[in-house]
């Protein structure tokens, strides 16, 4: 047996670490959203769907902009020392995955831009003659459209993977110190964008694609959650003891009701029954993986930080 | 190149917090924080049980996640004794680098930057001990250069066992506790 006690008392650290709040996980879930949704829109646009008028395509990349923009508010909102954010631009530390995403994110950005010149609102077209003169241009070029789908596709995947690596990369917390995790959170992210996809589509053909392609990641996902919560078992003390707080411990209500079964297994049975035409299309199952997808976020990040080295009593 | 560390008797040491207090005057430490502190660790079965008393802070790691983790590069190796330091003024406050430390070693300062234990390095550089060091009433702490085979440091680590903390998460800490 061992005990200890300490005297420190640090706010944010003690009685376990708990430096970052609801922002994280709302940042990471946003992240990963967008990531799912240029996956999407690229594959729409490299595989010529985009010459349908209501492919999603076309209003996706606005969706993203502004999603990305709220994901870096509630990132920017954490940091402590406000004043300084552009530190994280004057230089690229290769070994810090927060380093990574934020240069990732700066390449999202007019790759999201180039996206949305693809199809301008007809208001838009009128008062600035240039984009719309640019936007002719790019519609000329398929070879071009193609490209673009396919840089939104690699950022895409790029951007779902860092949600994942950033906290993977923190070995401190044992129950993120899995390689894992990026495919977790890669695969979350599509089957969201998927799910948002499927309940805002016009075009019936998309949403039919989207919900066949919703169950895919979703099963995905139950297999990935499965395989990192073996290789953790069968680690180390440490990492047994992350794992058992989502499976019996602290988390594990939280984890089991609304990530696995609502998050995941609900909606997957009723996208199931609905590809197979046994019951109609409903917005409930879209709204409850979504729903997972957010607490899944929550769940991983505030249970990574409760893990630890140390039993401190 | 020299490598600070530090060499802690626990047999000797009482757990008195007179190094907690020493660092928070010398380093204006906020109230409420604190960058050492002592653990109490008892193991075994009773009635055979075993108390250790420690005083901990940063273990200024030889390969620091920390250093690794700072988007910015705030948080870095100083060119003296490996001492693992912050520039405030480069810190945004990301909170990398103390999800980073399985030591909890870092807190965030009031004023928004990460804080912790510098070796007191300002008064290192003019020769002087650590505020910790110097104050300890029982002679329990030792501060010096690892790479000298000659300083006080590497002798009681050459004659005494030892033990550092969690070496299992391979940081290769630099705080010696003297068993
Ligand atoms: S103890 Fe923590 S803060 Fe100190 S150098 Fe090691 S990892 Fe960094
Ligand atoms: S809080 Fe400051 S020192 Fe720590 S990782 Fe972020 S920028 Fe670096």
């Amino acid at each position: 047996m061992l005990e200890l006690t300490t005297t420190r008392h640090n706010e944010l650290i003690d009685p376990f670490f708990h430096a970052w709040g609801w922002e994280i996980p709302v940042y990471l879930f946003l992240g990963g959203l967008v990531a799912g949704m240029m996956i999407i829109s690229g594959y729409f646009l490299f595989s010529g769907r985009y010459k349908e008028t209501d492919c999603s395509c076309y209003y996706l990349p606005r969706l993203s902009f502004i999603f990305l923009s709220l994901g870096m508010l509630a990132l920017f909102l954490d940091l402590e020392h406000k004043q300084y954010v552009w530190r994280l631009y004057t230089t690229f530390r290769v070994t810090s995955p927060m380093s990574w995403g934020s240069w990732i994110l700066i390449l999202v950005y007019p790759v999201l831009i180039a996206n949305m010149l693809l199809r301008l609102p007809e208001t838009t077209k009128q008062k600035i003659p240039l984009l719309k003169k640019i936007s002719d241009k790019m519609n000329s070029s398929h070879n071009l459209i193609r490209n673009i789908g396919v840089i939104n596709m690699f950022l895409g995947a790029m951007l779902g993977m860092y949600t994942g690596i950033l906290l993977s990369s923190l070995g401190a917390r044992p129950l993120w110190s899995t390689s894992i995790l990026w495919l977790l959170f890669l695969m979350s992210g599509l089957s969201g964008a998927a799910a948002f996809v499927h309940l805002i589509a016009k075009n019936v053909y998309e949403r039919e694609l989207l919900a066949k392609a919703d169950n895919g990641f979703l099963i995905i996902e139950l297999f990935v959650i499965m395989l990192m919560i073996i290789g953790l078992v069968v680690s180390t003390q440490v990492h047994k003891e992350a794992a058992m707080l989502l499976l019996s411990g602290r988390y594990a209500a939280v984890f089991w009701v609304f990530v696995i079964f609502i998050g995941i297994l609900i909606p997957l049975l009723l996208q199931l029954l609905a590809v197979n035409h046994k019951i109609h299309h409903t917005p409930l199952a879209p709204i409850l993986v979504i729903t997972g997808g957010i607490i899944l976020r929550f769940v991983i990040v505030y249970a990574g930080e409760y893990s630890h080295w140390f039993i401190v009593k | 190149m020299a490598r600070y560390a530090m060499v802690i008797d626990t047999t000797k040491c009482v757990g008195c917090q007179d190094c907690v207090i020493a660092c928070e005057t010398e380093n204006n430490v906020p109230e409420g924080y604190c960058r050492d502190w002592i653990t109490t660790a008892t193991s075994g079965k009773f009635p055979t049980v075993q108390l250790e008393i420690r005083s901990e802070r940063c273990n200024h790691c030889s390969e620091p996640p920390c250093v690794t983790s700072c988007p910015t590069g705030a948080s870095h190796i100083h060119d003296v004794g490996g001492v693992v330091l912050v520039n405030h003024d480069e810190c945004i406050g990301c909170k990398a680098c103390l999800a980073s430390c399985p030591y909890d070693a870092r807190f965030i300062h009031p004023d928004g930057y990460a804080d912790k234990c510098t070796f007191c390095i300002h008064r290192v550089e003019k020769g002087e001990d650590p505020a910790c060091v110097s104050v300890c009433p029982t002679h329990c702490m030792h501060f010096g250069d690892l790479d000298d085979p000659e300083s006080e440091v590497s002798k009681l680590l050459k004659e005494r066992k030892y033990h550092t903390n969690l070496p299992e998460a391979g940081t290769g800490p630099n705080i010696y506790y003297l068993i």
